[in-house]
């Protein structure tokens, strides 16, 4: 017991001092924490439950991804069949069918069969690791060729589109101007997107739930109202409604299929105010492609209407009173400045790859999590002051020790939670107190046992010696069912779970270490100075 | 300064004369707990079945909570449930997600948060909480599968470490603890939700370690004591720990009283839970968890290494009157 050596001393030292000056930059107002050095700049983030702010979880919507891949297919399809050298080079092809999972199609004469094929097959990439295709290309009944995406091309797929709308999104929640946000994949199809201190959460959602495919559309003027209404309309044209509270009573336009221009070829969208109105618009550049496009386009169909359609629905369809020329335009809408300003980050930001839902969503507010972390903090100071009295009354000088050893504990788990850059939340903090119910557990069991010891009649320094080592045993196994169950909690649990679980597996470290090792120390320490023949506990 | 002593030295109590009863008890409050989840059910929170929470807190005198529930109704989203927070001016109103797309769960949201606030116009909503079926599904499944994981390891690592007779013990005792915290949410009917799941995750590793300290006990009995009877053995190990037991499970309700009494009353079902589960705890090791041991016929055999010839003899320590050990 006596026997302490002085390295080790000095490690626990070093140790302890650590845990201070790592946790004290969690303690300083904002301020003064901005102002330190950045190596000091580590801190513990306060969760969403605390902080206030939105947490949301988006899940990507793989079937209309499919669907847009066996549309994207269909289109490499006939293109390739057009082939690059004129009309000369062209396989015709019919009965071009595109069913849920794959595409299929006809080649009129089957001498250009194989040559199909392989225009097809160049069109295809590797995917996977094992030499597999993004399609597979059969040919069936001799002149049919099928075409069905891959799983491999799939999953791909997916990931590459996952990948984009996770940038995607990224760009649009930074051009709110928030502090911090997290944006993560989860899992196969989903993104978190954590975004503190929000305090309007329909915004937000507005804003990255957004798909934003912008498209410029003529409106067929051939289409007959009435005819239209039942539900039949020339072909090349499709009925497309209006958004939602445009449209100044119709329901829908029938527009041409042929896409004038899309939201690719944007550079520039800003929120600004129509001259004569004064109503909120988004005002958009083009590329020099999209300009030219545009010019020529407008300047063919003076007097006509087009549309300008975003995801899936008009917002407008203005009449083309003269040409646009230099690339700029209007959208103009019942927008608001807020959604005007929320469409225009939308379109900069480019066009989701894949339609998201929000399938999850918390918010709170900063002032219920302010009221949360101001109760919290009292509550639990009374908790912590309450078990250190007790340890006090029932332990003396060891219940010195053992609250020595629970406030340097406190610090330890900052200090390590900070620089893991953890984030604490409400079950955090109860875990929290559970860890320092651990560790007024070890201690118990260690006085208990000196107590005992002293009872059989063993001498000061072997009962202290006794008690630490015997109850060290049970100790030891009964951190470690708690670290099985907080891994457990971490790697299946999921959210609050989890936070609950990393603060817990932290604390039993920190806890068995400041309660075992470090009191050991001080009382180390106290023995071999005062050299007591008898102690009180 | 005289120190206090929670439990008096050279306390002897016969725990174990009550083993049949506290057996007994303890397979009735197990049935009885099933049963009352089976019939009263959970009141699952919208992490569990999905749908959407919002908090609100009425900065005046709060209305009758029919009628917010009228009020709420009047929304359009069906029936609402309205639950009170503590004893704050707070509830929280639950409703169930519209069927069909995404969005229009997006937009029940908006609707759900703007009704409240026109009805009534000096609330404040505090936070929204939205979770979908297939999320809630998911929910239950990590929630589950976390706990039941938690308890197999666990039971796996005491039987490693103690034998098989104490992991079987451990087991009976979790499972004993857990089916007791699910009688209480069902009985209360506080909301079981995620955090509700952590409660009893932490429930699950409190207990276990008041099992372990008495088992550690037993073990370093058996081994000290080879000639004694079984019984008189649980009896000393449980008595020797006794103060400890009383000791943790003070300092633990004091601790967790204080986080319900002044706590922020997002967690107070948390917190209820885990105080309700110290008590639980106190009570098992001290009557709950030692009879199986009888039962599964530990002796003093259990703890020494076999060797080809049978039970190893060694020397054999009387135990001595004043208790140590020569």
């Amino acid at each position: 017991m006596l026997d302490f050596p002085r390295w080790k001393t000095i490690g626990i030292s070093i140790i302890l001092l650590l845990g201070i000056l790592f946790s004290i930059p969690s303690f300083v107002p904002e301020k003064t924490f901005n102002s330190l050095p950045s190596i000091a700049q580590t801190k513990v983030n306060l969760g969403l439950d605390l902080a206030g702010g939105s947490h949301l979880l988006l899940e990507a919507d793989i079937a209309d991804l499919r669907k847009t891949q066996l549309a994207n297919m269909e289109k490499t399809v006939r293109a390739a069949m057009r082939g690059e050298r004129g009309p000369d080079d062209d396989i015709a092809i019919g009965e071009l069918r595109v069913a849920s999972n794959q595409i299929s199609f006809l080649v009129r004469d089957q001498a250009q069969l194989d040559d199909a094929r392989d225009r097809l097959f160049n069109e295809t990439q590797g995917a996977g690791l094992t030499g597999q295709r993004d399609w597979s290309i059969n040919i069936v009944d001799t002149t049919r060729i099928v075409l069905t995406p891959t799983s491999a091309g799939q999953t791909q797929a997916i990931a590459h589109a996952m990948d984009t709308a996770r940038d995607i999104i990224d760009r649009r929640v930074n051009a709110l101007g928030t502090r911090e946000p997290t944006i993560i994949r989860q899992g196969n199809d989903r993104i978190v997107v954590q975004v503190p201190g929000l305090q309007d959460p329909a915004a937000l959602k507005e804003l990255i739930g957004k798909t934003a495919r912008l498209e410029f559309r003529m409106v067929d003027a051939n289409a007959d109202p009435n005819e239209a209404a039942a539900g039949r309309v020339p072909v090349g044209s499709e009925i497309v409604p209006y958004a939602e509270g445009e449209g100044n009573g119709a329901a829908f336009e029938v527009l041409r299929r042929q896409v004038m221009i899309s939201g690719e070829q944007l550079i520039d969208a800003k929120q600004s105010y129509d001259p004569q109105s004064n109503q909120p618009v988004v005002s958009i550049r083009f590329d020099s492609g999209g300009s030219n496009t545009f010019a020529k386009v407008t300047a063919q169909s003076v007097g006509k209407r087009f549309a300008m359609v975003l995801d899936g629905k008009v917002l407008s369809a203005p009449s083309i009173n003269e040409p646009i020329l230099g690339g700029s335009a209007q959208i103009s809408g019942s927008f608001s400045v807020a959604s005007a300003n929320a469409l225009a980050i939308s379109l900069r930001s480019g066009a989701l790859p894949v339609k998201m839902a929000v399938v999850e969503e918390r918010t709170v507010t900063p002032e219920l999590g302010a009221d949360s972390i101001r109760k919290g903090a009292i509550a639990g100071i009374i908790a912590t002051v309450s078990v250190l009295t007790l340890m006090l009354v029932v332990y003396g000088r060891f219940g010195v020790y053992a609250c020595i050893g629970l406030v340097f504990n406190v610090f330890l788990i900052i200090a390590i939670m900070a620089a893991f850059n953890a984030t604490l939340t409400l079950p955090g903090i109860a875990g929290f107190v559970l860890t320092i119910g651990a560790a007024v557990d070890a201690n118990v069991l260690i006085n208990e046992r000196i107590r005992e010891e002293l009872a059989r009649g063993r001498k000061v320094f072997q009962a202290v010696e006794l008690g630490y080592s015997e109850a060290s045993r049970a100790i030891f196994d009964a951190n470690v069912t708690n670290v099985i169950a907080a891994s457990l909690m971490f790697w299946f649990g999921s959210g609050p779970i989890k936070g609950f679980a990393v603060v817990l597996t932290i604390g039993i470290v920190t806890s068995v270490f400041t309660a075992v090792t470090v009191t050991r120390m001080f009382v180390a320490h106290w023995l071999r100075t005062k050299r007591p023949t008898s102690i009180n506990i | 300064m005289r120190l206090l002593k929670l439990v008096p030295d050279n306390t002897n109590i016969d725990f174990l004369r009550w083993r049949k009863f506290a057996s007994f008890m303890s397979f009735f409050l197990v049935a009885v707990s099933i049963a009352l989840v089976a019939v009263k059910g959970l009141n699952f929170g919208v992490d569990f079945v999905g749908g959407q929470s919002v908090r609100v807190e009425f900065t005046q005198e709060m209305p009758p909570i029919d009628e917010i529930r009228e009020k709420v109704g009047q929304i359009g989203l069906g029936e609402a449930t309205i639950q009170q927070f503590g004893s704050d001016k707070a509830v929280s109103i639950r409703t169930a997600l519209p069927e069909g797309d995404k969005t229009v769960a997006e937009r029940a949201g908006q609707q759900l948060v703007a009704g409240i606030q026109k009805a009534f116009p000096t609330a404040k909503t505090g936070s929204v909480e939205t979770v979908s079926g297939k999320v809630s599904e998911e929910l239950i499944r990590t929630g589950a599968l976390s706990l039941g994981l938690a308890i197999i390891g666990i039971s796996i690592y005491i039987w490693i470490r103690f034998e098989w007779q104490f992991g079987v013990g451990a087991l009976g005792r979790l499972f004993h603890e857990v089916s007791l915290t699910f009688g209480l949410f069902a009985v209360t009917q506080m909301q079981f939700d995620l955090n509700s799941v952590a409660a009893l995750l932490t429930i699950v590793g409190y207990s276990l370690n008041d099992t372990i300290v008495v088992y550690d006990r037993i073990r370093e009995n058996l081994k000290k004591y080879r000639k004694m009877e079984i019984i008189p053995l649980l009896n000393l190990s449980i008595n020797e720990t006794l103060s400890r037991t009383v000791m943790t499970t003070v300092a633990m309700v004091l601790a967790l009283g204080m986080l319900l009494i002044f706590g922020p009353d997002v967690i107070f079902g948390f917190t209820a839970a885990m105080l309700f589960g110290v008590f639980i705890g106190g009570y098992s090791s001290v009557l709950m968890s030692t009879p199986v041991l009888v039962w599964l016929k530990v002796g003093p055999g259990s703890f020494v290494p076999r060797t080809s010839a049978g039970i190893e003899g060694g020397e054999r320590i009387e135990r001595k009157d004043d208790g140590a050990v020569v």
